[in-house]
């Protein structure tokens, strides 16, 4: 009746006779019986594959799928066929964290190559074998800045991050004597002038976003300077997408850099799972969290992968342990670096530029065509802020004509209700953009 | 086991060495036995205000990870820059691997650590 | 067959990937933005055809191991089947394609699917309500722990900073603990392999916040005294958090709701079939008692007559966990579960996990030494101590030994209470004849133990590689591909 369950009556006779108890109650004799449950679980029985099928196929068209110019963490961009094809080969997706190296080759060579890829794009030393979301990721950042820094207590993080990075951080320091504090911004930008002021020895690392979340690319030149002359250390997290056109965290000069991989290969699947990223200098090396992937040899002399750094780990350190992390996003990581192995450097400047082209035409239309207005210049890569009014009604209107404008700043900031940001990738059409402008000429 | 008779020890298995007003800290041969092959020491930054039984780095070896901790207060002087690259030292010569020296501020803590004598009989009971 | 790096494939010119042509006027990126943003180094990236992507990926998947390709009883991980369905429904557009911040009109699918996830999930586990914002079983843990913090701030109790875990715990249990700003004390266990009451007692007072169980324990032991666990703790103003990666043994049998515990968390990964994609991602969603129930991170999920829809009135709320609403990939395929089992089914897979458990326990421990010889749930523990003193082979010999065989080892050294420990999980979803070939395996293992040790120590000779100088890649870490 189960087809996951291949006891029969017979096997659960001889099995039982082996344990030497008349029944399968029996071996749960441990259990008291005040609590013992006494009658079935109060959800509907089980199901045949092809009635499941339906329900499922049900729920899912019960969503809506429309021409998406959504962004604000997640984007639409194109993915090509061999990515999906790789994460269902199942000796990948059906195996544990590899902790057995002799069987777990695969997965081990997949992440090192994970691992350089990260460097490769940020440019910095070392990556680890990826952390859960952008989000956590700077929870964890601020982490090793903290512990490289033992004496100083302040977090200075700009105004312009994602509201929601901001609340993982926050809830993540809520109880822990770390003091997150917030650089005011100015026009959608963060204010190098109040970073200047509030900045002194006492501050553990400066965490800034670019392109922020409201599109804009930051302009960081001399932002590293001023950090590590109070010996502070330089966080950016970037949409990885961006580096494929904008200056890395390494030329920046951060210390860590971090985000999220979901734009590589990922689709947008209602905002999980991503995969963050984090990588750093030879320095902090043994202050990452997270699993780690190095090559060696076996004893036979031949290369090998093999988790490392294992020391670091809350397993191993229990509760003296900064990170409690065990698992990575390893399928999703794959995924990332199947995409990026697949269209390369010319493929990832390719996509990276089309996006940033498309998003510049619809913004130059959409500002000069409909007059709509922006508090911030020129400087942005695949997506912008801009002043609609009665943004609700707006986006709601198109949403009905099959198009998703964009995403309406109210939800995250109640002065912000008539900001809108809209995102472009390279997957969307000239045709799709003319007929944003279009429909939004109709109903604004 | 390996006790030299001339050094002070801690129940955390560090072993000091006094020189003066130095006191030259490293990890007793059992601490190394336990720990198995050593892959990394943290070294402390030279220059350094430290307390008595604050953490002043970590050893790690494959599966374990270890903190040493200062016996005394005072100013790190001295770092064993050799074991950067070198950490299987401690392995093979414990007691001839300091890993850091603090210049104390109160030598009367030196009275509260174990002889040679006191640290054999704790480790058997140990 | 090749082991070559991706990078080593590399030939310049070459591409997998063809974008659709540029369909807007361009100026060059020069003149759009300020110079000083632009990228000018060049990094590193594989130049491959389709072809070879396919080829290098299909090698490396030759050169790992999952469930679909043999027996993989590892202790605490619950290693159980991943249905295909699940598979194909996680590939549904109609999931895939959506944004996290569409309107709720346009999701309604997806609220459905989550509020019913979450009831259900309360039902199996006897709480309240819950969170599926986790990621994994370690992000829940530390979500449980910050639900204890703002319920005792709530209270205006700031004395409580104390986490009680028992020496069995899971490794994550008291990092998890400390992370989120508590002391954690150790309790023992006592000669059954339980939670010694006794010193339990010692420990309790109104500094301490609760405990951290996991019922079975790692022991793969049921703690039998579990009411009077929870009645001290609750009496002494503390709560009770359930690590539920061992719920696999216990579902339609016992619910932690009616154990007594506040605060639970599932790995779906584990118990609901989720694949573990070689480390991730997994879920660990948490669910709460009545008392708990105001501080659960916002959004939550709500239902009005027809209609479902995000609640983010919650001013009590502990805050946000991460950056949307969970790993939908996993919880999707983890409902699709739910709904194929039903309540019928996944009582019959925790019974039957429960009887492949003990009829391995049965068949092995004549030969192998069991530290505590009773009635296991889920998992048991063998001991090779024996066996390293009488032969010079070690748990981690016979897990080397085991891979020629074409079987995963169980989990080795864990937990930290038995020595040479070899944690051993079969699940339900192997079948007899699986089970009689593993104990044939094991029994040969040990006469080779006996007879001619070199050999196990040699172990594997017939995998990829064979055993990995941990020393070496630890000693000089090498964490990336360099251009020659």
């Amino acid at each position: 009746m189960f087809s996951y369950l291949p006891q029969t009556d017979k096997d659960i006779r001889e099995m039982l006779d082996v344990i030497g108890v008349n029944s399968i109650d029996d071996l749960f004799r441990d259990i008291p019986a005040e609590i013992l449950q006494k009658k079935e679980l109060n959800i509907a029985p089980g199901l045949s594959e092809y009635d499941v099928y339906k329900r499922m196929k049900g729920l899912s068209e019960k969503n809506m799928q429309g021409i998406s110019f959504m962004g604000c963490g997640s984007y639409d961009h194109i993915v090509p066929s061999v990515v999906g094809h790789v994460l269902q080969m199942p000796n990948f997706y059906t195996a544990y964290t590899p902790y057995q190296a002799e069987i777990s080759q695969g997965i081990l060579q997949s992440i090192f190559e994970f691992q350089t890829l990260i460097c490769e794009l940020t440019g910095m030393d070392v990556s680890n074998a990826s952390l859960y979301d952008d989000h956590t990721a700077a929870s964890e950042a601020i982490t090793m800045a903290v512990n490289a820094r033992k004496k100083a207590d302040r977090i200075l993080v700009s105004g312009t991050i994602h509201p929601h990075t901001r609340a993982v951080i926050d809830t993540f320091f809520s109880d822990i004597p770390v003091k997150i504090e917030e650089i005011a911004t100015e026009n959608y930008l963060t204010s190098l002038d109040a970073l200047k002021e509030s900045i002194d020895d006492s501050v553990a690392a400066v965490l800034i976003q670019t392109p922020n979340f409201y599109g804009w690319a930051e302009d960081l030149t001399g932002l590293a300077d001023l950090v590590h002359e109070h010996k502070a250390l330089l966080i950016i997290s970037s949409n990885p997408m961006s580096l494929g056109v904008f200056k890395s965290q390494a030329d920046w000069g951060a210390d860590i850099a971090i985000g999220g991989t979901q734009p590589f290969g990922l689709s947008t699947y209602f905002g999980g799972p991503s995969v963050g990223y984090i990588s750093t200098g030879t320095k902090l090396t043994r202050k990452m969290p997270g699993r780690i992937v190095g090559q060696t040899k076996d004893v036979d002399g031949k290369r090998a992968f093999v988790l490392t750094l294992q020391a670091r780990e809350q397993h191993i350190k229990r509760e003296r342990a900064t990170s409690n992390i065990c698992s990575n996003q390893a399928l999703a990581a794959m995924g990332s670096g199947i995409y990026l192995s697949t269209i390369g450097w010319k493929g990832l400047q390719e996509a990276a530029s089309q996006s940033f082209q498309k998003a510049h035409y619809l913004y130059k239309r959409l500002t000069e065509e409909l007059g709509l207005t922006s508090q911030a210049g020129n400087d942005f890569f695949n997506e912008f802020t801009l002043l609609i009014p009665n943004a609700a009604r707006v986006m709601e209107d198109m949403e009905a004509q099959g198009i998703y404008g964009g995403v309406n700043l109210l939800r995250f900031f109640p002065d912000l209700k008539d900001a809108v940001t809209i995102a472009v990738t390279e997957k969307r059409t000239k045709e799709e953009m003319d007929a944003y402008v279009d429909l939004m000429k109709r109903v604004l | 086991m390996n006790i030299p008779g001339d050094l002070k020890y801690t129940e955390g298995h560090e072993w000091i060495r006094v020189e003066g007003k130095i006191a030259f800290i490293g990890i007793t041969d059992h601490a190394q036995h336990e720990l198995g092959d050593i892959v990394y020491v943290e070294l402390p930054e030279v220059d350094t205000e430290i307390d008595s039984k604050e953490e002043a780095t970590n050893i790690e070896s494959v599966k374990a990870a270890a903190p040493v901790y200062s016996p005394v207060s005072g100013n790190i002087v001295k770092i064993n820059e050799e074991l950067e690259d070198n950490s299987e030292l401690i392995n093979s010569d414990a007691y001839g691997s300091y890993i850091f020296a603090v210049e104390m501020s109160d030598a009367s803590e030196l009275d509260g650590l174990m002889d040679a004598a006191a640290y054999k009989e704790f480790l058997e009971k140990e | 067959m090749s082991n070559k790096l991706i990078f080593e494939l590399s030939s310049d010119g070459r591409t997998g990937y063809r974008f659709p042509d540029l369909d807007v006027p361009a100026a060059p990126l020069e003149e759009s933005v300020s110079t000083s943003l632009l990228r000018n180094s060049k990094p590193e990236l594989p130049e491959v055809s389709e072809v070879d992507i396919i080829r290098h990926y299909t090698s490396l998947a030759k050169r790992n191991f999952g469930v679909d390709a043999g027996f993989y009883p590892l202790g605490s991980c619950t290693m159980k089947y991943n249905p295909k369905i699940n598979e194909d429904v996680g590939g549904f557009s109609g999931f895939t394609s959506i944004h996290p911040l569409q309107s709720e009109e346009s999701v309604q699918g997806y609220l459905e699917m989550l509020y019913e996830t979450i009831k259900s999930l309360s039902e199996i586990t006897g709480m309240k309500w819950g969170t599926l914002q986790p990621y994994a079983g370690a992000h829940g843990e530390f979500t449980g722990m910050k639900l204890f913090k703002s319920y005792f701030k709530k209270k205006g109790d700031k004395k409580r900073t104390k986490i009680l875990v028992p020496t069995s715990a899971h490794g994550t249990n008291p990092a998890s603990a400390r992370i989120s700003g508590f002391q954690v004390e150790e309790i023992t266990a006592d000669e059954r392999g339980l939670v010694s009451i006794e010193n339990l007692k010692e420990h309790l007072s109104d500094e301490v916040a609760g405990i951290m169980l996991t019922n079975p324990n790692t022991l793969g032991l049921f703690e039998k005294d579990i009411i009077e666990i929870a009645r001290l703790v609750h009496e002494a103003g503390g709560l009770l958090y359930y690590d539920g990666a061992n719920m696999n043994a216990i579902m339609g049998k016992v619910r932690p709701g009616d154990m007594g515990f506040d605060v639970i968390h599932l790995n779906l990964h584990k118990t609901m079939s989720t694949p573990h994609g070689g480390g991730g991602p997994g879920a660990g969603p948490v669910f709460v008692s009545d008392r708990l129930i105001d501080f659960l991170p916002a959004p939550d999920v709500g239902k009005d007559g027809d209609r479902y829809y995000f609640d983010y009135d919650k001013p009590h709320t502990m805050g946000r966990v991460s950056g949307f609403y969970g790993n939908m990939a996993v919880l999707v395929r983890a409902y699709t579960y739910i709904i194929t089992m039903g309540s019928d089914g996944l009582q019959k897979a925790s019974e039957y996990a429960v009887l492949n458990a003990n009829y391995l326990k049965e068949k092995l421990k004549t030969t192998y030494h069991l530290y505590y010889d009773t009635v296991c749930m889920h998992e048991f523990v063998l001991s090779a101590k024996k066996m390293k003193e009488e032969f010079g082979i070690s748990a981690l010999d016979i897990a080397k030994g085991l891979l020629d065989y074409g079987v995963h080892p169980p989990t080795i050294y864990f937990p930290l209470i038995v020595p040479e420990a070899m944690m051993i999980e079969p699940t339900e979803t192997e079948s007899k004849e699986t089970l009689d070939s593993f104990v044939d395996a094991m029994l040969e293992i040990y006469k080779t133990a006996k007879e001619n040790p070199e050999i196990l120590h040699e172990a594997p000779l017939n995998t990829a590689v064979r055993r990995v100088d941990e020393v070496l890649a630890a000693k000089h870490p090498i964490l990336k591909w360099k251009p020659e």
